[in-house]
């Protein structure tokens, strides 16, 4: 009966597992992408305001 | 009004996964026959269902990008069949603990979870296929074609328990004809399948949000190479 309350703990143990560490990749892909966006917007306005060749 | 929708349905998503697990433990009793580790169904089944969704609804805006040619489609099926795949993880994970304490092994190479792994590693060649070509059109063309096989794949794997009697359990849900549940036991998996359902939709939400940020990426870069 102990296993039987241990594997059903793994079970849901696992369940969020996987999705809170799904949420945690969202959010840190969240961040870089903001980093990348922030970086390529200067970089445009960098060339921009560079002389054309 | 993207933020707003965001916020409620992760307040609400959450609130009923906590007022579930207070039903799993307080209202409903062991199953006379597996004991407390029956409610592994009370995630196994609704991230299944959760998953099938998904993988349907990333199908249509596959084909509504075949149609359209609009890459906002693209974005869509691919945030949802993303997440999608995410729950088909947990269903496959919790479905083994369950086989291990009840069957006495981790996996039966049974038709049903044999082509729900199949299914799973369709989706995760669909990422990979996504990652692997840069061209925007081709990936999502590609990716469409991918995701219609994938979906004839999940009409196998839901009706595999009619067709084939093995190991994996017949239908048990009312709603299949089932009626192998008591209807107390029932209703907080159709609870918990509401709560994943909405978790789904916020996080479909957010990764759409993040495809399109990806796409500014691009087009900013492509800009930025013209000068």
């Amino acid at each position: 009966m102990t296993s039987n309350y241990t594997f059903m703990f793994y079970g849901f143990l696992a369940a969020w597992m996987v999705v809170i560490i799904y949420v945690i990749w969202i959010a840190l892909r969240e961040r870089k992408l903001r980093d990348e966006l922030d970086r390529v917007k200067r970089m445009v306005e960098e060339r921009e305001s560079e002389p054309r060749k | 009004m993207r933020l707003k929708i965001i916020l409620i349905l992760s307040v609400l998503s959450g609130a009923l996964l906590a007022w579930n697990l207070h039903s799993m433990f307080m209202d409903v009793p062991d199953e006379l026959n597996q004991g407390a580790v029956f409610r592994i169904i009370y995630f196994h089944v609704p991230a299944a269902m959760t998953s099938f969704t998904g993988f349907y609804l990333g199908m249509f805006a596959g084909i509504g990008y075949l149609v359209k040619k609009d890459l906002r489609f693209d974005s869509i099926a691919a945030a949802i069949n993303e997440v999608s795949l995410a729950f088909a993880t947990v269903t496959l994970i919790t479905g083994s603990i369950w086989g291990r304490m009840i069957w006495g092994i981790w996996w039966a190479w049974d038709p049903r979870i044999t082509s729900y792994f199949v299914c799973w590693l369709i989706y995760t060649g669909y990422l990979m296929l996504r990652r692997a070509i840069d061209e925007p059109t081709t990936r999502a063309r590609l990716s469409a074609v991918l995701s219609i096989f994938g979906a004839v794949d999940i009409l196998i794997v839901w009706k595999s328990i009619e067709w084939w009697r093995t190991q994996h359990p017949g239908p048990v849900l009312e709603i299949r004809g089932g009626g192998g549940m008591a209807p107390g036991m029932e209703a907080p998996l159709w609870w918990n399948a509401l709560a994943l359902v909405m978790l789904a939709t916020v996080l479909v939400l957010i990764r759409s949000r993040q495809q399109s940020m990806q796409r500014e990426i691009d087009s900013l870069r492509r800009y930025a190479h013209a000068f």
